[in-house]
């Protein structure tokens, strides 16, 4: 029964695969993979080490604080052609008119994307591994921040899939995506301009707030389900404006 | 493995790019598409391939309706869209390859259906080259190959010659015939001769509408009127209208003569003809009674190009 379902699941969504894999590959046939991965590596290294010989506190804090800012312009670059390329150059016909349901289209290059910022991610582990090797570290917050990140950079890469649903122009697509973004990220920052009946709202809807939860090494289901639930919700969104064109 | 169109619509606003159309193709045979831009030609394409749906009216593709069996219409069916469109920075393999996962084809059946369209398509010399330093013709090659990676029974073609110089036309055209011997195809173009060269039957779409439905030859046949015929002769005359007009124009089927001008003593006409009328051998009976000599005698078949103008005559056709 279990193993049916699973069978059933794995052949409704086996086009998911080769999307994956013709994104990723895409990403690092170009230059985009190598300049977000560098750009992360620079700006993460340079205020971990700062941290380091500054501080002299044994933390991968300052990083995670870094990190959660480059995420803001770094995603939407890397998210504003996944669709609005095939749309300008008519690709999307192609892919469309091909045996594929939309939510495996939406869903590999999603993961293609996210992937992008793991890979990117993964180098930082370095800075772990000295860090650690330094001092005390505490492994809490580490986790944390790093699952935090993760889930962070895939509701980013959810918006910025979805920004690029919606238009053909990738410059367009980027700065929406910038946009929506940093409006999430800010939710939680602007409180004070907010009405107070709406106040929890804005902070729960904030994802900066869920990060730094998870980032002081609490791992709170809450904030795994919000972080989900954003995320679920941009994909359906940019499903439904992928099934547009058939009015 | 059929289609069957029935009543179909398609409506943009206000527009009716698609006013209801009825056609069926059968299992095996070439169908063309012929219009002049704009008329619905890609439009009905696009929904036969569930690229879009219709506004109203059914297309079903071996049994299926597009509409409720999309997926499975979409699994018997390789479509090149209109200008081809390819991911540039793919190579041809890598390309090909990818176009067949997404039509279910693993390992072994994978790399075997990549080497034939290797093959038939002519690609091995620049299977390791990135589409977008293709030429044109290759990239069609490119297209047509990824259209039948996973050999379909239907083939839907878009103006597939379109942007091709002539010997590629050529090419590309023998392709599609060789290709398509055992499938059923539709191809649109706005070239005439190539329906000529490669359909078994041709549609003629104007504004949304089906204005002709035969075969190349069915349609020539019945677009003719009169017939024409060019004729030279060499009389010694001293006036063409007097002594040589009125007798031409006096045997029987001749419906009006144009005269078209003399060289020295030779002259030029060109004679109407009552419809399934005719009159050459009569034509030199008479010649050699009056001791004409006949330098040229022709007929003019109705090309399907005049039928085509006649059809479409509110649009502008592009040349071929």
């Amino acid at each position: 029964m279990m193993i049916n379902t699973l069978q059933k699941l794995r052949l409704r969504f086996q086009n998911v695969g080769p999307i994956y894999v013709k994104e990723l590959r895409s990403y690092f046939n170009s230059a985009v993979a190598y300049v977000v991965i560098i750009v992360f590596l620079a700006f993460l290294g340079w205020f971990y080490a700062s941290n380091i010989f500054l501080i002299n506190i044994a933390s991968l804090r300052e990083m995670f604080e870094t990190a959660r800012w480059v995420l803001l312009f770094i995603i939407p670059a890397i998210t504003m052609r996944l669709l609005a390329e095939e749309k300008k150059s008519g690709t999307i016909e192609l892919l469309t008119t091909k045996p594929v349901h939309d939510d495996e289209i939406v869903i590999g290059k999603f993961l293609a994307a996210w992937s992008l910022v793991a890979f990117a991610l993964l180098p930082t582990l370095v800075y772990y591994v000295t860090v650690s090797s330094f001092g005390d570290i505490d492994n809490g917050p580490v986790i944390g921040g790093y699952l935090g990140l993760l889930l962070m950079a895939g509701v980013y890469v959810s918006i910025g899939l979805f920004a690029s649903s919606i238009t053909e122009n990738q410059i367009v697509a980027f700065i929406l995506g910038i946009f929506l973004i940093v409006g999430f990220f800010v939710l939680d920052k602007i409180l004070l301009f907010v009405p107070s009946g709406l106040v929890s709202l804005f902070e729960y809807l904030g994802t900066d707030y869920h990060f730094l939860n998870m980032a002081r090494g609490v791992i709170d289901s809450r904030d795994v389900v919000y972080f989900l639930s954003i995320l679920g919700t941009m994909l359906w969104l940019t499903m439904v404006t992928l099934g547009r064109r058939k009015w | 493995m059929a289609i069957a169109v029935r009543n179909l619509v398609k409506q943009y606003g206000r527009e009716k790019a698609v006013n209801d159309i009825s056609f069926d193709v059968r299992t095996g045979e070439i169908l063309g598409f012929l219009g002049p831009n704009g008329a619905g030609k890609t439009t009905t394409m696009k929904i036969v391939t569930c690229y879009m749906p219709q506004s109203s009216g059914t297309v079903e593709v071996d049994g299926l309706d597009t509409r409720t069996s999309s997926h499975e219409v979409r699994r018997k069916i390789g479509y090149l869209p209109e200008l081809n469109p390819l991911y540039l920075d793919m190579n041809v393999l890598e390309y090909l390859e990818y176009c067949a996962r997404l039509h279910g084809l693993r390992s072994d059946r994978l790399r075997q259906r990549q080497r034939e369209m290797i093959d038939v398509c002519g690609l091995g010399d620049v299977r390791h080259k990135d589409i977008g330093e293709l030429s044109k013709g290759y990239r069609q090659r490119v297209g047509l190959a990824q259209a039948m990676i996973h050999d379909p029974e239907v083939l839907i073609l878009d103006e597939p010659t379109s942007g091709l110089d002539p010997n590629q036309i050529v090419e590309i055209r023998n392709l599609i015939r060789r290709l398509g011997s055992a499938k059923t195809v539709i191809l649109s173009t706005h070239i005439l001769s190539e329906v000529q060269a490669t359909c078994d039957r041709v549609i003629i779409i104007h504004e949304g509408s089906i204005v002709a439905n035969g075969t190349p030859d069915e349609l020539q046949k019945s677009f003719q009127g009169s017939e024409t015929l060019s004729v030279e002769i060499k009389a010694p005359v001293a006036n063409v209208m007097t002594d040589l007009f009125p007798k031409i124009q006096s045997l029987q089927n001749v419906e009006t003569v144009d005269f078209r001008g003399s060289e020295g003593s030779a002259h030029r006409f060109l004679l109407h003809t009552a419809k399934g009328s005719d009159i050459r051998e009569e034509l030199f009976r008479k010649s050699v009674s009056e001791g004409w000599i006949l330098l040229e005698l022709s007929r003019k078949a109705t090309s399907l190009e005049e039928v085509f103008h006649k059809l479409t005559r509110s649009e502008t056709v592009q040349p071929s």
